[in-house]
């Protein structure tokens, strides 16, 4: 897999990070030796294995629709790094 | 303070006879912690006041013969990324440098239930994402047994105070390996139990289908104990399984005649360091001579899991931390242009170098163009390795094997390769893709004094197996007592 210094500013994009030059050349050549490494997987024939995704099997669990207290405004507020009027505060987001 | 360098279970049961009170125990790991911890750096955050008035709290149910857990008023602490009530929670990370969890994990209130005193929060990788704790934000831990090397990680501050004395036990969490190889750098016991066998509510996500938390300590004994304190169903996390009422404690007998340890031969490969090789060896051939059967068997697709957990812990890290965007919680940059520009900027500010990678690798193979021939292809290859372990259990109680391919490494040595450092994880990685149950215990000392610890891999479900397995070895040998001296450097 050659990796390109288009293809580190998409993933970049897709991951909502913006990289320094330094950090973006570094970036190409750990992705870069990263991914030759993944390509051993290649080796291995997988026609027709069902992939895996949890390795026991689940299924949805169900509970009572009960009503219950939920947790409070404030409390969930007080992490937020701005708020006001009892609200998360975000930049103007239409225009 | 001779009680501060007995196990968990010993101080629980001196506490009980009120030979020693919990205020005194406590007061005595604090002062250890204040004493030696700024060499060490294993803690992040030290609750004084607050252990000390839970000391007080559990010492008054005592009095009154309340507290029934063996490890009522014993001194404990938790990896940074489990959280605990209105206490920091940092995860290594800028992102979360001021994060108060309002709520406690399911661990956290199982534990305050059972008497436990919570000293404080431990250092970790950014995010649990690194092998030697040196992505953390705040910076690395160092290893007791030699603090020019690596505790491991990514618990490695979890397994760093134990080694030191700082914590008679503490909870971890294990993705690829982070509890077990810190353990084996460290010289101290602990276990990765089976996926859905400890509650991950309050635990901050890394890769949902591969993190576990669970105990280190200085033997297998106290594990059971703790174990018997976490484990359970938690209708808070849907992969949590029910389990009966839990009796690892219990049923430990300390005896492996006919136990039937399976020895994977492609464990012992290229990359092995010489020496740890024949620690592990000489484990097997100790249990042997304890009555258990030992047969070596292939076992090929080791080589093959360190690519497949990297595609897709990387892919659920990417979507666990999409959360972080500056505005729930968490770091926000001061200066942006819009909305997109707050998440990219308070983003890009807040995650180390190690976190923006794997955020980047997953979203390349979820991406589209890659997504089958990485993240569908890893979860094949997922699928391929749990079946190998299927066929070995068909004829073996547990396998044996290194935790790690070498002793701790000096500080700095791969953190600038991370390609290397993956590469450090290859004998861990597999158990969290099968979902299994993996138990790291010492089992001698390279020619530098460094420990060197052996891994037990058993069937879902089958911690007790393990737990006695390390239980009965640690009855015949004496590695697990061995501390670090005091102040050594340059091995």
């Amino acid at each position: 897999m050659q990796i390109t210094g288009e293809l580190i500013d998409y993933v970049a994009d897709l991951s909502r990070l913006q990289l320094t030059q330094e950090e973006k050349e570094k970036a190409e050549t750990d992705l870069g030796s990263i991914l030759t490494y993944i390509d051993k997987l290649n080796e291995l024939d997988t026609t027709g294995v069902e992939p895996m995704s949890h390795a026991f099997p689940v299924k949805n669990v169900f509970r009572e629709d009960e009503v219950a207290p939920s947790a409070q405004r404030d409390v969930l507020l007080q992490n937020a790094p701005v708020k006001q009027d009892g609200c998360f505060k975000v930049p103007k987001t239409v225009e | 303070m001779k009680y501060l360098d007995v196990s968990a279970l010993s101080l629980g049961e001196r506490l009980k006879k009120r030979e020693i009170g919990v205020r005194e125990v406590t007061q005595a790991a604090l002062s250890r912690i204040a004493k030696k911890d700024g060499e060490y750096r294993a803690y992040l955050s030290v609750f004084q006041e607050e252990a000390l008035a839970q000391a007080d709290a559990v010492q008054k149910q005592l009095d009154a013969g309340e507290a029934v857990s063996p490890l009522a008023g014993v001194p404990m602490a938790l990896k940074d990324n489990i959280c605990v009530k209105d206490l920091p929670t940092t995860c290594g990370s800028k992102m979360l440098e001021r994060f108060c969890p309002p709520y406690d994990a399911t661990v956290t209130n199982r534990l305050r239930e059972a008497g436990a005193v919570m000293l404080g929060k431990l250092n970790m990788d950014e995010f649990a994402m690194g092998s030697t704790n040196e992505t953390s934000y705040f910076g690395a831990c160092k290893n007791p047994w030699d603090t020019g090397r690596v505790p491991g990680g990514s618990s490695g501050g979890a397994a760093a105070a134990v080694a030191a004395g700082e914590a008679y036990y503490t909870l971890g969490s294990d993705t690829g390996g982070s509890i077990r190889q810190p353990c084996s750098f460290c010289g101290v016991t602990g276990i990765k139990p089976t996926y859905g066998t400890v509650s991950r509510y309050g635990l901050v996500a890394y890769a949902s289908s591969l993190d576990q938390i669970g105990p280190i300590a200085r033997d297998a004994k106290d594990l059971a104990a703790v174990l018997d304190v976490i484990v359970g169903k938690d209708e808070r996390d849907a992969t949590s399984v029910t389990a009966g009422e839990n009796r690892y404690l219990s049923s430990l007998t300390g005896e492996v005649k006919g136990l039937k340890v399976g020895i994977p031969s492609d464990y012992f490969g290229e990359g092995l360091e010489e020496e740890v090789k024949e620690k592990v060896l000489a484990a097997a051939r100790k249990l042997e001579e304890m009555g258990a059967t030992v047969e070596e068997f292939p076992m090929p697709m080791v080589e093959y899991a360190i690519p497949a957990y990297y595609i897709i812990a990387s892919a659920e890290a990417t979507s666990n931390l999409s959360r972080y965007d500056g505005i729930k919680y968490g770091f926000r940059a001061e200066k942006f242009d819009d909305l997109i520009d707050l998440y990219i900027q308070s983003r890009s500010q807040g995650f180390g170098m190690e976190v923006k990678r794997r955020i980047m690798l997953g979203n390349f193979v979820l991406s589209s163009g890659y997504y089958d021939a990485y993240y569908k292809k890893a979860l094949q290859v997922k699928a391929l390795i749990k079946g190998e372990f299927d066929r070995a259990f068909e004829r073996f109680d547990l396998l044996l094997g290194p935790a790690a391919p070498t002793t701790a490494l000096k500080l700095g040595e791969s953190l600038s390769d991370p390609l290397k450092m993956y590469l450090g994880d290859i004998y861990t990685v597999s158990v969290n893709l099968a979902g299994l149950p993996g138990l790291v215990a010492p089992c001698g000392f390279d020619a530098q004094g460094l420990p060197v610890g052996m891994q037990l891999i058993g069937k879902p479900f089958g911690e007790t197996v393990l737990l006695n397995a390390a239980h009965a070895y640690q009855l015949a040998t004496d590695y697990h007592e061995k501390r670090p001296q005091e102040g050594g450097e340059g091995r």
